[in-house]
């Protein structure tokens, strides 16, 4: 037993005070007919070979190459601070602060994260508890449905294609309709379609949901697509990317009624998936409909300042199946992930950052166009474009065999898009260097030639 | 636990005021002590028409949730809209300024199988 | 010495035993449960012009292309500080948390076990960190070979036919197997089922979910050994039963005794069973809820596998499934090629999955540490664990008889149901004011009034890393505050004492949300200092 402080002597002793000789009897209550025989499993492995298995299977991960790939998840540089704060076991190997009085670093980690969040979205309830920027779409979008009591909701199709597929399946379950806004071939989303969805009476919209880069990079005119919301008593969705939101105008002042977006790039590693940090804002008059645990400020007998998870009535374990949600996770350290990394950086640091990769990507626009990829749209857009290249797929795949990861062809996404067969996605952050933008024009030169 | 006479009570802890051919409703001060201290409550908007044992509305306490049913049929021609604000009024004065809704009876006034004082306090002595 | 000698002892002969074998206890106050100072808002330790240094500063005009209709007029309000009062802040605020690492935790049906320290290295290797979610398959041999294999691990633990590894916590994998059952049904054009059926002693999340699926939730009352009533499930079963949902062991730490013919009675009538798996650290090695017969399950990784629970979250919740249900988990699951290599499913490659339910592949950072918590242990391991887990909630559980009350007095899983109820009778004081003294004696209390079915109820888990003095010790500060609650019950009313803030006003908390900071409002309660 690798963690287990049981001794022989310490369970025989456990044993004799309930008077049986073998833990078989404590397991007796399992029929015969379904009690299992034990695990066909390795035997256990002793730390130090664990440790190589690990370390040589880590090794055989690409990590190496130069990478222009973003579409949803984006390297950045993550100041040492943050993983050191995220190693203190008082945070990591804590539970949901159920005792408040116990609890007042989670607690107050979250109400700051609410306080930062909110800053940067300007909305006012901010919620840690969703898993990912999917989710928390999908949330958002039953959001719309629930505090407008209407079926229907609208995605542009220029939304992140696996946070539309999501919302699809949380749709799965019932009577709600999803549709597809079509965009321009510029690659934004098609307002006059969104004008004539909105239009039908007999099937009143719930909620439209925009991204903002979309899933294309573009910027997105939001405060007309919020007036169009509006107008139709509808809500708007906003998805948008935090590091962003330290130059693009935030989703409050646009009209948004809910921002959601992934919060990886506030800290997060990679992971190849995750565990990431569902973004997801909300204005007051939404506060009761908002998913997941809410921590507020308040006083302790005392009169200390203190905090406590609060408005907990909404939730599963008060509420059952009337709850707004089945969520359970408060996504605390990776919540704590991205406060480290604001608190580190603030707010000319945030800038620098969403700037810097602004500025790397319009060298990568100029190289990869000098070498025959010029840009596919011609909308603004911040950190993340389109490129044109003949059969995007092969040109990626040998684009690899010169060590650069050439982002993503959109054709994966937009599978029945014929123009978007010659199209790759790419990215540059502050990370990005110009030795890497150099090294993608010259391999780029070359598999064209 | 406080239970005035003169009022109707439902099995589910609300009370009814009869004045004329209205209703006023509100919770029992059993049920206000049950839930604890009383934060959100969430009420019908004026002119809905609710049936005898409709769930009109929502109470929220600290840790607790429970729905609330109309008592008899009727529309809702007033709500109290101090508790939105200020909640604990269920809490301080479940009788009086905590009451929820006014109600224009369907049947024109009859209390119909409502419970009087003494059969609701023998209901909640009884558990 | 007998349970019952220990509760009639004096209070002041055991606290002085306290004091004698653990220096910082005193008595009455064995022991700070945590330490350190409340602390500032970092708005208010953020000074204008603090915090450089981090990212070089990028060209005058780097955001020129970028029309003014789409840019911040101003910058957002984030606060300006440096390194050292961050690190501070923080580490500070670490200081005001309970946690595993610093004392024992027994918060029934939450398992919170030791977390490895080697699964938090494995997990930062650059190697897997570093790794772009759509990076291409020949790129990410390494995580791809990890996580096939995990799937292998937990079908053999799960008995189970497949495993998906999408799902983000337990909860995201109640709702991805409730969509699976809708799928399955429909599929076979058997779209009359509404109701999913839940026992009374089942998590929240179990009917929140059937209600997110689009399902009538149907309760059904436990008999009076804690089980599920049989007549009562049969009664409630019929054509418009899509599926039960079952915790097993259950959340009052019970094996299901009629587990057989329950699960013969669900599927005679056509529904699918559900296991949620937040229980299955009881039963590694002993019960294999797909051999059995449940159609589908989720694992809580951060339950059973030891991820860290990280004050809430990330988990990851894996849902594996038997061979009816195999074809609609969500995808991409990752499978091996021909060439002994490893891929992702591709889009549309299993036209029956009912899509994805997150983006990308799943928590893979945490399905590492699960990883690596398997193979350290390997199958003879973990069925220690379960044993172990078993054998101290048991012990535990007899060594609080006869001064709590035990609801359901049979052989427990890993953790156990007592009652405060008799000593709320005599002496007023309830399990919550015996939850708050612990805290003063220097433990995490455990999960109170849960079970919903049993009155002012502690559900207790010790898991299986703790040890035998760490069980002695907190079995004696509850027999201790059970004689307090006679001797002195306000000291009990009152408790904590010895916590960084005493019990909180949560009514105006939540009568009027105060949720994010606003500088400057003018009625702050003052700043600690």
């Amino acid at each position: 037993m690798p963690y287990g402080p049981h001794t022989e002597d310490d369970r025989t002793r456990m044993l004799a005070a309930l008077g049986i000789d073998s833990v078989d009897a404590l397991f007796e209550d399992i029929p015969a007919a379904v009690r299992a025989r034990g695990l066909d499993l390795p035997p256990p492995e002793p730390e130090l070979t664990l440790a190589a298995r690990l370390e040589a299977l880590a090794a055989r991960n690409r990590v190496d190459l130069a990478s222009f790939l973003g579409a949803g998840v984006y390297r950045h540089y993550i100041p040492a601070a943050v993983d050191q704060v995220l190693s203190r076991g008082e945070f990591y190997t804590a539970y949901t602060p159920y005792q408040p009085e116990i609890s007042q670093g989670t607690l107050q980690t979250i109400y700051e994260y609410q306080s930062l969040l909110a800053e940067l979205t300007g909305l006012e309830v901010v919620s840690a508890s969703h898993y990912d920027g999917a989710t928390a779409t999908a949330e958002a979008a039953l959001m719309t449905v629930r505090a407008t009591r209407r079926e229907r909701v609208l995605v542009s199709r220029a939304v992140h294609r696996q946070y539309l597929e999501t919302t699809r399946t949380y749709f799965g379950g019932g009577h709600l309709a999803l549709e597809e806004l079509p965009t321009t071939p510029d690659g934004l989303t098609d307002l006059a379609a969104l004008e004539q969805a909105l239009a039908d009476p007999g099937r009143p919209v719930a909620g439209v949901v925009v991204g903002q880069p979309n899933a294309f990079g573009l910027l997105e005119p939001m405060a007309e697509v919020a007036r169009l919301a509006h107008a139709a008593d509808a809500l708007f969705v906003a998805v948008v990317e935090p590091v962003s939101l330290a130059v693009l105008a935030p989703p409050g002042e646009y009209g948004a009624d809910i921002a959601v977006g992934e919060g990886q790039p506030l800290g997060i590693a990679p992971q190849y998936g995750g565990p990431y940090l569902g973004l997801l804002a909300a204005t007051e008059a939404l506060v009761r409909q908002v998913p997941g645990r809410l921590v507020g400020r308040t006083t302790d007998l005392d009169g200390r300042r203190a905090y406590v998870m609060t408005l907990r009535a909404r939730e599963q374990d008060i509420r059952r199946e009337k709850a707004a949600s089945n969520i359970c996770t408060n996504q605390a350290l990776c919540a704590l992930a991205a406060t480290v990394y604001l608190a580190t950086l603030g707010p000319h640091g945030l800038r620098d950052v969403a700037a810097l990769g602004a500025a790397r990507a319009r060298e990568l626009e100029t190289a990869l166009a000098a070498a025959g990829a010029p840009r596919l749209h011609s909308a603004p857009y911040l950190n993340e474009f389109a490129v044109r290249v003949p059969d995007a797929e092969r040109i990626h795949r040998e684009l690899l065999r010169h060590g650069v990861l050439a982002g993503l062809p959109l054709a994966r996404w937009y599978p029945e898009d014929p123009a978007l067969r010659e199209a790759l996605l790419v990215c540059a952050t502050e990370v990005t260097t110009p030795a890497q933008i150099e090294r993608f024009a010259t391999a780029l030169r070359a598999v064209l030639a | 636990m406080d239970v005035p006479d003169g009022l109707r009570y439902t099995d589910d802890h609300e009370w009814l005021r009869l004045e004329g051919e209205e209703g006023i409703v509100g919770i029992t001060a059993y049920a206000a002590d049950q839930l604890g201290d009383v934060v959100f409550v969430e009420l019908p908007a004026v002119g809905a028409n609710l049936q005898e044992r409709q769930a009109f509305g929502v109470i929220e306490s600290v840790k607790a949730v429970s729905d609330l049913y109309a008592p008899l049929a009727g529309e809702v021609v007033a709500v109290n809209e101090a508790l939105a604000s200020k909640p604990e009024l269920v809490n301080d004065d479940p009788y009086g300024e905590g009451w929820m809704l006014r109600l224009r009876l369907a049947d024109g006034g009859g209390a119909g199988s409502l419970k009087d004082a003494a059969a609701y306090r023998a209901l909640i002595e009884n558990g | 010495m007998t349970e019952g000698a220990v509760a009639r002892r004096p209070l002041e002969e055991l606290a002085a035993e306290r004091h004698e074998a653990e220096a910082p206890r005193r008595p009455g106050h064995p022991r700070l449960a945590v330490g350190a100072a409340l602390q500032p808002t970092l708005a208010e330790l953020s000074r204008a012009g603090r915090g450089e240094g981090k990212i070089p500063h990028p060209p005058a005009d780097a955001l020129e292309a970028i029309p003014l209709e789409h840019r911040r007029r101003a910058p957002a309000a984030l606060p300006e500080l440096n390194e050292p009062e961050v690190v501070r802040h923080f580490v500070n605020l670490s200081h005001l948390n309970y946690a595993v690492d610093t004392g024992f935790y027994p918060l029934g049906s939450c398992t919170m076990k030791f977390n490895p320290k080697l699964n938090e290295w494995a997990a930062r290797l650059p190697g897997f960190a570093r790794l772009h979610p759509l990076a291409p398959d020949e790129t990410a041999q390494g995580t791809l070979e990890l996580l096939f294999e995990l799937q292998q691990l937990l079908a053999e633990i799960s008995g189970m036919s497949a495993v998906s590894l999408q799902p983000a916590a337990g909860a995201h994998g109640e709702l991805t197997g409730i969509l699976m059952v809708r799928a399955y049904h429909e599929s076979r054009g058997d779209t009359a089922r509404s109701e999913v059926i839940v026992p009374d002693s089942s998590h929240g999340t179990n009917p929140a979910t059937a209600s997110m699926a689009g399902y009538r939730t149907i309760t059904v009352r436990s008999n009076e050994r804690g089980g599920v009533d049989l007549d009562a499930l049969r009664a409630a079963l019929g054509p418009q039963t899509a599926a039960v949902m079952l915790t097993n062991p259950s959340t009052l730490g019970l094996f299901e005794e009629g587990i057989v013919e329950l699960l013969e009675a669900v599927h005679a009538e056509g529904a699918l069973a559900y296991m949620d798996g937040a229980n299955l650290n009881a039963v590694l090695g002993k019960f294999k809820p797909g051999a059995a017969g449940f159609d589908v399950m989720h694992f809580n990784t951060h339950k059973t596998f030891s991820t860290p629970h990280g004050g809430g979250g990330p988990g990851a919740g894996p849902v594996g499934a038997g061979e009816r249900l195999a074809p609609f988990l969500p995808g991409p699951r990752v499978l091996r090629d021909e060439e002994g290599g490893f891929r992702l499913e591709r889009p549309a490659e299993r036209p029956t999955s009912i899509g994805r339910v997150r983006a990308y592949q799943g928590s893979v950072g945490v399905l590492v540490r699960a990883y690596a918590y398997i193979l350290a242990h390997g199958g003879s391991g973990l069925v220690q664990v379960s044993e172990d887990a078993v054998l101290a909630a048991n012990y535990l559980k007899s060594r609080l008889r006869g001064t709590y009350e035990i609801p359901y007095d049979r052989p427990c899983k890993h953790e156990f149901v007592a009652t405060a109820r008799p000593l709320k009778q005599v002496t007023g004081v309830r399990t919550l004011d015996v939850a708050k003294r612990l805290i003063d004696y220097g433990y995490h209390p455990p999960t109170i009034y849960f079970p919903l079915i049993v009155e002012e109820c502690l559900l207790i888990e010790p898991t299986e890393t703790e040890a035998l003095e760490t069980l002695d010790a907190f079995a004696e500060a509850l027999l201790a505050i059970a004689e307090e609650a006679h001797s002195q019950p306000d000291v009990v009313r009152g408790a904590p004492h010895d916590a960084p803030v005493r019990r909180l006003d949560e009514a105006t908390a939540a009568r009027q949300p105060d949720l994010r900071w606003r500088a400057l409002t003018g009625a702050e309660t003052p700043c600690p200092q």
